[in-house]
């Protein structure tokens, strides 16, 4: 207790703003990959669900659905990359309401840093994990049979569309950790969401084989959009405009999500 | 630095759409330089008042002022001059003690160096360099907290706000964080502290005022609140409830008020201690039952918050709750 308050000129501030807003996105960012990787617990379930996933549809249900074009395992994984990464910034919703739970919001928003750091680092922290999982995703695709064919480039460019997409929702998933009572709530309050968008889709079959009611809305949400962007740029079967169409859904859904998240973040405490 | 280091005025907050009132026309002086003691039970309205007083939350209406500078109006330099330390220990648990407090200096805009430098300081400030580098999880309730105070003092704030410091914290470990209170006091800081605990303001403050259900009840020293009441305590103890209750019969017209009989125990507030004591004797050694002992105290704030209030400082109204969300303030309150 000798040197608290002993006066040393703790802080810098002939630094930008910006500067700084960056730095706070950082410090918080990396405090979150921190905690993910000394909860390997986390990582294995974020990796666990969508190889199980993989091998059910590959060797269970797969020999059932019929696709045109290309092989089930080649439709398959384009699509399980996507749920994968949206399932992935369902964290964004866990983190906020825990973060809210132990008080560190309160904490957050009493100091002198960005407001927006504490949204912004979480959801790319929760963007970084899920590059990660992308990868190790794509690694058990190809063990099990995936033979893209687009090229390398077009399949960059697919992880980062859908990334996109993930990151746009998981501005969603913010305002929903942050109104949610509690982490687990949020984590329930998520599923209902989530659920009928992800299998109301293109992800695990083709359109035709749906109802004919349920087609319209299948083959439009914004989910089938961003499975036939990553799909046709993975097999280099381009479908129609999906891309921009997925693009122009992730602009529009964080134009949309992000003030609700920050306008929420501002009541919370 | 001005006279005051907090000033608000009428502070009004409404939850729920304005159904409900947390505060409702607050209006309080923190002298700089003292630790100033905000009093109450559960729900009366002490979190909210620190929350805005920490820019943590905006006042419906009303006007703070914090180092002579508006809460509402310039919330970013409000938070260069105060720290906080909410109602539960908010460190990351999975941060080691040095991480966290390295992660709130860089949130505090301070160069790496500096940061880090100032992260091990206070670590040892606070007893906790052994175990700097141990994950926060593996933390007792009173090295959390000590760790959560540290975090709140990484920039050297001249205000400091306490949001129940010490609840949940067994007797030790209260005692460790009150001495830590009463130093940084000592070297200047002001400090705003939010007690249930009476023994606590009694102990640390200076001054207090005692909300309840979003009111100031009742404002000044602790002295000033007890006398108030302006009588003494005199309690007599015996060996059998039995005793007690012939006793209490025979010095019935000694105190103002039927005393209060708790088993063995009578308390009784009187006017005069010394001749009540005496007359109390007399009648009860008159009649040979036997005085196991016999005190005369000054009335605590406890006595202060039942004359005040009508119930007890730790009742606990169940159907008022200071914050919205009811759940989650449960739930913290089985983590710490």
């Amino acid at each position: 207790m000798t040197t608290t308050t002993t006066t040393t000129s703790t802080t810098a501030r002939h630094r930008s703003a910006l500067y700084w807003t960056f730095s706070d996105v950082r410090t918080l960012a990396n405090r979150n990959l921190i905690a993910l990787f000394r909860t390997p617990t986390l990582v294995v379930f974020a990796i666990i669900q969508p190889i199980m996933f993989v091998l059910l549809f590959r060797y269970v249900f797969g020999g059932a659905i019929h696709i045109t074009g290309t092989t089930y395992v080649n439709y398959l994984i384009p699509g399980i990359l996507v749920q994968t990464v949206i399932f992935g910034s369902v964290n964004t919703a866990i983190g906020l309401a825990e973060d809210l739970q132990k008080g560190l919001i309160e904490r957050f928003k009493a100091l002198p840093m960005a407001r927006m750091a504490v949204l912004g680092g979480r959801t790319l922290a929760d963007m970084l994990r899920s590059v990660v999982v992308l990868i190790i995703i794509t690694g058990v695709g190809f063990l099990v049979g995936f033979r893209p064919d687009g090229g390398f480039i077009p399949y960059i460019e697919a992880c980062l569309v859908m990334l996109a997409f993930a990151y746009s929702l998981s501005w969603g998933f913010a305002f929903i950790g942050l109104a949610a009572p509690s982490a687990e709530a949020a984590q329930a309050m998520t599923f209902p969401l989530i659920f009928p968008l992800v299998f109301a889709s293109v992800i695990f079959v083709q359109l035709s084989s749906l109802p004919w009611w349920l087609q319209g809305f299948a083959n439009n949400q914004p989910i089938s959009q961003a499975t036939y962007a990553v799909r046709g740029l993975m097999l280099g079967q381009a479908h129609g405009n999906s891309v921009w169409i997925s693009l122009a859904w992730s602009v529009g859904l964080i134009a949309f999500l992000a003030p609700l998240a920050v306008n929420r973040f501002r009541k919370a405490a | 630095m001005s006279e005051f280091a907090v000033e608000a005025t009428d502070i009004v907050r409404t939850f729920h759409d304005g159904n409900f009132r947390a505060l409702d026309g607050v209006t309080l002086r923190v002298p700089t330089g003292q630790v100033f003691g905000l009093l109450g039970p559960n729900g009366s309205g002490k979190t909210t008042m620190v929350r805005i007083l920490s820019t943590v939350l905006s006042p419906t209406s009303g006007t703070a002022m914090v180092n002579g500078i508006d809460v509402v109006k310039h919330p970013g330099h409000v938070r260069r001059v105060i720290g906080l330390a909410g109602q539960f220990a908010a460190v990351d648990e999975n941060l080691t003690g040095f991480e966290n407090l390295r992660m709130v200096s860089f949130l505090n805009h301070m160069e790496k160096a500096t940061a880090i430098r100032r992260s091990h300081e206070l670590l040892v400030d606070f007893g906790l360099d052994a175990f700097a580098n141990k994950q926060a999880k593996t933390y007792s309730g009173g090295m959390r907290r000590r760790l959560d105070l540290a975090a709140a003092l990484v920039a050297n704030p001249p205000i400091l706000f306490l949001d129940e410091p010490t609840t949940g914290l067994d007797p030790q470990s209260r005692q460790d964080l009150w001495s830590i209170i009463e130093r940084l006091v000592e070297g200047g800081t002001t400090i705003l502290l939010t007690t249930q605990y009476l023994e606590e303001a009694d102990r640390l403050c200076k001054q207090l005022v005692v909300l309840d259900h979003g009111k100031i009840i009742a404002e000044g020293t602790s002295a000033q609140l007890k006398s108030q009441l302006g009588n003494t305590v005199l309690v007599l103890t015996f060996a059998t409830t039995d005793d007690a209750k012939r006793a209490n019969e025979l010095i019935a017209g000694i105190p103002e008020k039927p005393a209060n009989v708790d088993g063995t125990v009578i308390e009784a507030t009187v006017s005069n201690g010394p001749a009540a004591a005496a007359d109390a004797l007399r009648r009860v050694d008159a009649a040979q039952i036997t005085l196991v002992g016999l005190a005369l105290r000054e009335p605590s704030l406890d006595d202060v918050f039942l004359s005040l209030t009508g119930h007890k400082a730790d009742d606990v109204d169940g159907n008022v709750d200071e914050a919205p969300a009811t759940g989650r303030r449960a739930k913290r309150r089985e983590k710490v």
